[in-house]
């Protein structure tokens, strides 16, 4: 656990926690009210706590007062929960000023225009004269401060565009409203009939809804993203003068002299300083077996130590790091994909060039044929009214809203905005292996004495490499016997003395066998062979199985494995491919015009991800490779991806058919506008129903199945 | 027509506290947990 802050390391640990800043945690494993009611009264319990409070939807607890971080953390655990600690300050910037912003807006809006209907029905069932003018000014003192204040977005955002010299959705919305109000307060002044100051308040609310939907959907993502990027503690254990110290990684310099204890990543690039060390190099390059190295070789940031506690020298700066240089590469990547035009803007594109002709046409139509320049212009605010700008502007986020929330609860990030666009035109899955479709190595035991799995385990408990640990966790019964001299040789295996005969786990060639996987040689009998193998990850041969699209694996493994998984599967693979490899493959399949979706954790995959049309990485992949994918999957298993697709389908096809509803409306209302029959009791119907209609058809995405 | 000039005034206001309360839970952060608080009602006080 670190402290908060850089200048509140070395301080007493009561008084390092900033007051104001509470404590998070993370608790994926919460789901009920008992649950909050168990945390909520077991930490009460503990020394200087003042406040606890447990957000279930976002799976979190915070704490507020003097209390030590790993004594909380430590009392969740006993209380049952899994719990992971958050880093506050990046959550901090997580905070969303913007959606609250919308949302006051969008009350404010909300009660103008229900007030303002209520005038408006008056009018519309007859009041006249005096009471008429009586009305609409009251409508007209609610309605012009409204639209000054909630109208506020559009307006800014049809500014910014227009400076540019270029026309967007909010042009012709902003052009409606401005219109619809100073016009109406024209006709007020001078004892006119019809007034749109409703369909002006209406318009701003129901687009309002949009934007904040469209907000929300951005911003859920977004903010989980955070939290899983705040899980990882960017601190490294710099050695000063014989002692450690904790410090974050941006403050590391060249030549710092590093600690990496074992089972830790690698925080920076540098030089071994250790005479030997173990890594899992797995997730920059995609090789299953762990790599011994000796001292004085090259360590890359995100290399997991696997042995005992190593010593370093950082070769760059903590700001320069071979992961953030990747993450910068992402970013440019990132950059490419951000040119797919979401279905949203292509409407917009058409639509505002259309509408604003539409209004002109009526305006000088009218003029010519009657010369009465105060009817055209009514004629020419009805259409831009009644063409229903707010049910396009409600279309796509309506539906991606339930779309994302559906995805959420099915264990789905959705990440980028146009992500589930461009994963319903996917037509080409490239999976990677390691990481991916396989987990981590299993052992078979079964062809073991128990006398010879107690060795075996005494043997694993010494040596920290995957396969040890994974030997370990298939014999968790037996009780081991204690060895004597036991002795790792880095990336071969461990020997040591039992009974006065010699014992070994280790590779078969080391044993002097003559096979190649894991074994164990106990005095002179000749090696026993032990069966490892990945495991497939859960659900991922259901998926492979009903996705129904070309599927193929690309890692940068060895041919054998590959081949044993890739058979198993049923697909393609291609083995030993570089980043680059990699990459190339997912360029020469754009070249043939397929769509690819890449599903990859490493950051050998990383330059794959960004790249690709589409991209999805698993939770436990790294940060790096989550940042590059459009959808990150919480859950372990992998069921539910051709699910993803089936809904990032249903939702470009309800979007679609939003359009198609409000281009009916639009139909049937624009041709009674143009020919001047609108009433702003017809304005006020045709925006409202098409509304309602486009946001009952996005909850039809409950029922994909 | 008389009672309109007491009327208007009052559903004004009414309206008015309405938009005043919930700007108030807006700025008292009461929706960022909607499924924490329908859960919680069913928690029993000690």
């Amino acid at each position: 656990m670190t402290a908060a802050c850089p200048a509140c390391v070395g301080m007493p640990m009561p008084e390092n926690i900033p007051v104001g800043l509470a404590l998070q945690f993370s608790l994926p494993t919460i789901h009920c009210a008992a649950c909050i009611g168990k945390i909520e009264r077991g930490l009460a319990q503990l020394n200087g706590v003042t406040r606890v409070r447990v957000n279930l939807s976002l799976k979190r607890v915070s704490i507020a007062g003097p209390v030590d971080p790993e004594r909380a953390l430590q009392a969740l655990k006993d209380l049952g929960f899994e719990a992971y600690a958050l880093d506050a300050k990046a959550l901090v910037s997580a905070q969303d000023t913007k959606g609250r912003g919308l949302l006051i807006r969008l009350a404010v809006a909300g009660f103008a225009m229900m007030n303002v209907m209520l005038l408006s029905v008056a009018v519309w069932s007859g009041a006249q004269d005096a009471t008429r003018d009586l009305f609409h000014l009251i409508s007209a003192m609610i309605a012009l401060p409204t639209v000054a204040y909630a109208g506020r977005p559009f307006f800014t955002n049809a500014l910014s565009a227009l400076r540019v010299g270029r026309l967007n959705m909010d042009v012709p919305i902003s052009l409606a409203i401005l219109l619809a109000a100073g016009m109406s307060l024209f006709e007020v002044l001078n004892g006119g009939h019809h007034a749109y100051f409703d369909a002006a308040l209406s318009l701003t609310f129901f687009l309002l809804i949009g934007r904040y939907l469209d907000h929300q959907t951005r911003t859920a993502a977004r903010s989980a993203a955070k939290e899983l990027s705040a899980l990882e503690m960017h601190t490294a254990q710099v050695v000063v003068d014989g002692k450690t110290k904790t410090t974050s990684v941006e403050d590391l310099r060249v030549g710092d002299v590093v600690m990496v204890p074992t089972g830790e990543r690698v925080p920076v690039d540098g030089m071994l300083a250790s005479q030997t060390a173990l890594l899992d190099r797995s997730l920059l390059t995609g090789e299953s077996a762990a790599a011994g190295v000796q001292q004085g070789a090259q360590l890359q940031a995100g290399e997991i130590n696997l042995a005992a506690p190593l010593i370093l020298t950082a070769t760059v700066d903590g700001t320069d790091t071979s992961l953030r240089r990747m993450a910068a590469l992402v970013e440019t990547a990132e950059n490419g994909r951000n040119r797919y035009t979401s279905l949203a803007d292509r409407a917009a594109q058409i639509y505002a060039p259309a509408v604003h002709l539409l209004a002109l046409c009526a305006f000088v139509g009218w003029v010519v044929v009657n010369g009465d320049v105060r009817h055209a212009l009514n004629v020419a605010i009805a259409v831009l009214i009644i063409t229903c700008p707010c049910a396009l502007g409600l279309a796509v986020p309506a539906v991606s809203t339930s779309a994302i929330s559906k995805l959420y609860s099915l264990g789905f990030l959705v990440k980028h905005a146009t992500a589930l666009e461009r994963l319903a035109e996917v037509d080409h899955v490239v999976f990677d292996k390691t990481g991916t479709l396989t987990l981590p190595a299993h052992v078979d035991v079964s062809g073991l004495s128990i006398s010879q799995q107690a060795i075996a385990a005494a043997l694993a408990q010494a040596s920290s490499h995957t396969w040890s640990k994974a030997l370990l966790s298939a014999v968790p019964d037996v009780p081991t016997v204690s060895l004597e001299g036991i002795k790792e040789d880095i990336g071969n295996g461990v020997s040591a003395t039992f009974d006065n005969q010699s014992v070994a786990l280790g590779r078969g060639a080391w044993l002097g066998a003559a096979f190649t996987g894991l074994g164990l040689k106990i005095a002179t009998d000749p090696a026993l062979s032990l069966q490892t193998s990945e495991y497939l990850r859960a659900g991922v041969t259901d998926a492979i199985k009903t996705i129904n699209l070309p599927c193929e694996m690309v890692t940068g493994d060895d041919e054998d494995p590959a081949r044993i998984i890739a058979n198993a599967l049923r697909i393609d693979f291609t083995a030993q491919a570089r980043p680059e490899d990699k990459l190339h493959r997912l360029d020469s399949l754009k070249d043939d015009g397929r769509k690819v979706l890449m599903v990859g954790d490493g950051l050998n995959d990383t330059a794959a991800l960004a790249s690709a049309f589409a991209s999805v990485a698993p939770s436990t992949a790294l940060d790096a490779s989550r940042n590059a994918a459009d959808v990150v999957i919480l859950k372990e298993s992998f069921q539910n991806i051709p699910l993803l697709l089936r809904v990032a389908r249903m939702t470009r096809h309800l979007s679609r058919q939003n359009f198609v509803i409000a281009a009916l409306y639009n139909c049937i209302a624009v041709p009674i506008a143009l020919l001047g029959f609108a009433t702003p009791l017809a304005a006020a119907l045709a925006m409202s129903a098409s509304s309602i209609t486009v946001l009952i058809n996005a909850q039809r995405m409950r029922f994909v199945k | 027509m008389n009672v309109l000039v007491i009327l208007i005034p009052v559903s004004l206001i009414l309206g008015g506290c309405g938009l005043i309360a919930f700007l108030w839970t807006i700025r008292s952060d009461q929706y960022d947990d909607s499924r924490g608080n329908a859960a919680r009602i069913l928690l029993d006080d000690e």
